[in-house]
């Protein structure tokens, strides 16, 4: 017998335009990155890494643009959609 | 082991990423929601302020000339007022919106002096052309800080800021010390090293 009560079941929540475009950003920019890095892999220093001094092994475009995509997604974004969907449960509640 | 122009220019590119994407996310959810956590707050004024520090060395140890050194000199200055300024208004210190109006002077100053440090024309090589775009997009964008001012709130204004510093960003990545643009190199610039 599931004696769970009716309003402890978890709803799906209506995901907006905003919590949307807010959950796309970071996967985006990521995608951005390897794109490119697939494109232009020659400006990914470590695939060819023999020879190089520590600037060129340490900064690397493509590597940098998933870095800050796997940053924003990981660390920002989460907190971001909590806080957005308890405003918009605020709003509806009012 | 200081890095090539280039390097500086990719890793102030990473900074103006993080800064647009976070700025993005702001327009997006709205300032309310965005400062309902204070460390995010404080997160892109103290990026901005961070990267108007991180001048000073770019200042001290890329003195090609004198013009050189006075353009990263007054990046550092308006980048720290305009970093500063968004901190003090998060932190209510400050409290009219004509005080973002430091924003737009951020951008004018740093567009004029990309353009007056660049004294190459636009098809010399590809720093050059990277130079002037970089300026005359600096410059435009001017007005949106100005606009923000009047609207505030606005998504759109507040999307097309934030897409601004993604747009610089992406042409700081293409920054290169010597490479052809658009198959144009001037033979005056010298032979790429890669």
């Amino acid at each position: 017998m599931n004696a769970e009560l009716v309003s402890e079941l978890e709803v799906p929540r209506h995901r907006t335009w905003r919590s949307r475009a807010v959950t796309t950003m970071g996967p985006a920019t990521v995608l951005a990155g390897v794109v490119w890095a697939l494109v232009q892999p020659e400006r990914v220093t470590l695939l060819h890494p023999r020879g190089q001094g520590f600037w060129w092994l340490f900064v690397e475009p493509p590597l940098l643009v998933v870095v800050v995509g796997l940053v924003f997604w990981l660390i920002v974004a989460p907190a971001v959609l909590e806080d957005l969907a308890e405003a918009e449960d605020d709003a509806t509640a009012r | 082991m200081q890095p090539p122009a280039e390097h500086v220019h990719w890793l102030f590119a990473t900074g103006f990423l993080f800064l647009g994407l976070c700025l993005l996310g702001e327009a997006i959810v709205g300032t309310d929601v965005w400062r309902r956590r204070p460390w995010r707050a404080y997160l892109w004024p103290g990026i901005t302020f961070v990267m108007g520090l991180l001048m000073w060395p770019v200042m001290t140890f890329f003195t090609n000339s004198t013009i050189h050194m006075l353009a990263h000199g007054a990046w550092a200055q308006v980048l720290m007022l305009a970093g500063a300024t968004e901190l003090a208004l998060v932190r209510g210190k400050i409290s009219s919106p004509s005080w973002r109006l430091t924003m737009a002077l951020a951008f004018f100053a740093s567009g004029a002096s990309f353009l007056i440090h660049e004294q190459n024309p636009w098809f010399f090589q590809r720093s050059a052309f990277l130079h002037h775009l970089l300026g005359w997009t600096l410059l435009g964008a001017a007005a949106i800080p100005i606009a923000r001012c009047i609207r505030p709130r606005s998504v759109a204004l507040g999307s097309v800021f934030a897409l601004t510093f993604v747009a610089l960003s992406v042409m700081l990545y293409c920054d290169r010390d010597l490479a052809p643009v658009f198959g144009h190199l001037s033979p005056l610039a010298g032979v790429p090293h890669r």
